[in-house]
């Protein structure tokens, strides 16, 4: 089943929960409300006419200002069996920053939540290991949100590891031979 | 673990391995639970090359993040300037000429075969066959002066244009690719007779890590570490992209899905590789390395700035906004890089930036089945697993 | 007589002489540790990034740092060089401190590449902008990556260095 068809199928099968469904370059995403997204991804997952079996990736993205609800996580799922991509595309809001984990279903969404804990901030309920994972677990703040700053100089929102080696090399700096 | 009354005592002992360690290939941590000679748990830490590539490209024009993909996974760093390029030329919706898919094809599969030399090189070291090492980089090496050759930088050579290919290849190049796909497999050959009836790189490898198919693809493994286990899943062929549906080759795959199969695949890949860069160089057909589009995207010859009014100012426009046709979408593409699939996701607003650009990095994915490989093996067999999933820190951490 | 005695001393490096019959060497003390030094520079590997390719490149068959004496050691315990090649983070930073302090004086630093030296493009807010940040860095190498010849090239500054040292000693250690 090619990846309109399967749109559809959700369409069909939660008509409550799908938002939109979006066509862009011969490319299929599917917007839904966070809700029951385990059941549509598990759905995917198990159909045999469907069979997703391929979690290809998992990110955040951060619209903010740019759209009523701030976040979405945005699951691409590939079957092998039709060859299809489809894009799903989960909104979560910014007062309740959390969604369901499909780890269960998928083992290699592992990481890919954790990351997108760690960058975006947003909870995924049921991880069994949801820590940070590519920043410090003692950093403030989650980088790709759009109203963190790029640059290198974070001002007061220094990590503080990092200011503690700073300060540790400069003590040390007295046992060096001149 | 419970006391024994009457026994002597045992208990859990905890070793941390790396950063800051030889056989993890960079900056991976691992914390290994042991009991023994067996993990009983294993946890790895990545995130010590986190450099934000992700929100330095939501910063940068089209063209200006071209060469942060280099960085990413740095020994086969042509592969990610490709994959970067289809990505963005997939979303302003051009294409490259005939002649730049050739070079391009031709491009990434060498960049192919240097990654596998150098993971070649490092996992037989690791298992403990210093020979390998030298003899993997001496071909490298000649790899890495024909990229020289074509673009005038050894590692992180930023060739690929968004709508063809910077330069054209010259046919002093051509001939010189020509006799190194004559030699190589050859060479292979050389590498197969030190490791291949070696009985101890056999015991290292063989029934080592097995993941089976349906595993692999759970776990979203993708490129030779989901082909060992025997899923016939390869994106040159399953939706080519470039010159693969012009050009013939064989994809291997292997049956157990252990270490020794994932090191079959590769070393079949090799040569495949080189047949693929056979095929390029006699089918390469004449015409322009870049589209009728690309002054929309490319910057003029410095030449012409310097003299012509208009370059200067699209220079200057290209520079300073990026490329302002960008649509109001999103896209997915990838790869078949070396690693495994290398995706990039594009959300753009209309701008000369993305607003969103998210990696899709195979590393990242396979450094999280480690787990799964080493808990209930033995501390040795951990440095085999490292080896055979192929990771650059680079492109895990991102 | 004068002269003959100057014949029996061979000049073997510049302020280093040797008397072949004795078995010994003429020198200032310092002289001497700086020639021991300079002839064996055990380099413990830092290679966090790109440059780390470079540097396996370099001590590789093709350019076989061996002949310098440079041989790569995996511990900072038997180091006297480190060498950091490939962009350092903030996380990272407490590991490379730590590594740093383990070394034994005296003891040298070698940024390797435009990202240790500076942060390179990467001005973002997980990258140090330069090793030098925390340590004290003897010789800086650009380039991005640089080649392996650039690599040596460093080596060598730091081996000329090491040679106009006088009596580096550690006060603490």
């Amino acid at each position: 089943m090619n990846s309109k068809e399967a749109a559809e199928k959700i369409r069909e099968m939660f008509p409550e929960e799908v938002r939109e469904i979006r066509e862009y370059n011969s490319q299929t995403s599917v917007i839904v409300k966070r809700d029951r997204i385990k059941d549509i991804i598990r759905y995917l997952h198990s159909d045999p006419l469907l069979n997703f079996d391929l979690l290809k990736d998992l990110c955040g993205v951060d619209y903010s200002g740019k759209k009523e609800t701030r976040f979405e996580v945005v699951y691409h799922l590939y079957s092998l069996e039709y060859r299809s991509l489809l894009r799903i595309r989960a909104e979560v809001p910014e007062d309740d920053c959390s969604i369901d984990s499909v780890v269960d279903i998928f083992a290699g969404a592992n990481w890919p939540e954790r990351e997108c804990y760690d960058l975006l901030g947003v909870v995924f309920k049921g991880h069994p290991d949801l820590r940070r994972i590519l920043l410090p677990e003692d950093w403030e703040g989650h980088p790709l949100r759009k109203d963190y700053p790029l640059q290198s100089d974070l001002g007061e929102k220094e990590w503080k590891g990092y200011l503690d080696v700073i300060e540790l090399a400069k003590k040390n700096m007295e046992f060096e031979t001149k | 673990m419970p006391e024994q009354k009457g026994k002597l005592r045992k208990k859990e002992l905890t070793i941390n391995m790396g950063p800051q360690h030889p056989a993890t290939h960079g900056v991976l941590r691992l914390e290994l639970d042991i009991d023994g000679e067996t993990v009983v748990k294993c946890t790895p830490h990545v995130g010590y090359l986190h450099r934000g590539t992700e929100k330095l490209g939501e910063n940068r024009t089209y063209l200006a993040a071209l060469p942060l993909t280099d960085r990413l996974d740095y020994i086969s760093s042509m592969a990610n300037n490709v994959g970067y390029c289809l990505a963005v030329e997939r979303l302003f919706g051009i294409e490259a000429p005939e002649r730049a898919k050739f070079i391009r094809t031709m491009a990434s599969e060498m960049a192919r075969i240097s990654s596998h030399l150098l993971w070649l090189g490092t996992h037989a070291l690791d298992i403990g066959a210093m020979t390998v090492f030298l003899y993997a980089f001496k071909e490298r090496e000649w790899i890495l002066d024909l990229f020289e050759m074509l673009t005038g930088a050894r590692l992180t050579v930023t060739y690929p244009r968004i709508g063809g290919v910077r330069n054209d290849v010259s046919e002093e190049f051509l001939s010189s690719l020509y006799k190194f796909t004559d030699e190589f497999p050859k060479n292979i050959e050389e590498y197969e007779t030190l490791i291949d009836q070696n009985r101890i790189w056999l015991q290292r490898t063989k029934n080592i890590g097995i993941i089976t198919a349906e595993e692999a693809v759970n776990w979203g493994l993708t490129g030779p570490m989901l082909r060992g286990s025997g899923v016939d899943y390869d994106l040159r062929k399953y939706c080519p992209y470039d010159a693969y549906d012009k050009v013939d080759f064989d994809v291997p795959l292997g049956k157990n899905g252990d270490t020794y199969d994932r090191y079959r695949c590769r070393m079949e890949e090799m040569r495949q590789s080189a047949r693929i860069i056979r095929q390029c160089i006699e089918k390469l057909p004449e015409g322009p390395v870049m589209t009728p589009d690309a002054p929309k995207f490319t910057l003029p010859p410095k030449e012409r700035i310097l003299k012509d009014m208009e370059a200067m100012i699209q220079h200057f426009v290209l520079v300073i906004k990026g490329p302002v046709t960008a649509p109001d979408g999103e896209i997915y593409s990838a790869i078949e890089a070396p690693k495994g699939e290398l995706g990039f996701y594009f959300i753009s607003n209309g701008t000369g930036k993305p607003y969103r650009m998210r990696l899709r990095s195979p590393s990242f994915i396979h450094a999280s089945v480690l787990p799964l490989l080493c808990e209930g093996a033995l501390v040795a067999d951990v440095i085999a697993n490292i080896g055979t999933i192929d990771i650059v820190l680079g492109e895990c951490d991102r | 007589m004068n002269r003959q005695s100057e014949d029996c001393v061979i000049e073997i490096e510049e302020g280093i002489k040797v008397i072949p019959g004795a078995g010994a060497v003429i020198a200032g003390i310092d002289k001497i540790a700086n020639w021991g030094r300079i002839s064996s520079m055990w380099p413990a590997v830092f290679g966090t990034a790109c440059c780390a390719i470079e540097m396996m490149t370099a001590g590789s068959s093709h350019y076989d740092l061996d002949r310098f004496g440079i041989i790569f050691r995996a511990s900072p315990r038997q180091a006297d060089v480190m060498i950091i090649s490939g962009t350092v983070t903030k996380k990272m930073a407490p590991v490379m401190r730590r590594v740093y302090d383990q070394m034994a004086e005296p003891r040298y630093v070698i940024a390797m590449g435009s990202c240790a030296c500076t942060g390179n493009v990467y001005n973002t807010y997980s990258t140090a902008q330069g090793c030098d940040n925390f340590l004290p860095v003897d010789v800086y190498i650009p380039g991005c990556p640089p080649r392996p010849e650039a690599f040596i090239d460093g080596l060598i500054k730091l081996q000329e260095k090491i040679k106009n040292e006088h009596l580096r000693w550690s006060r603490w250690r």
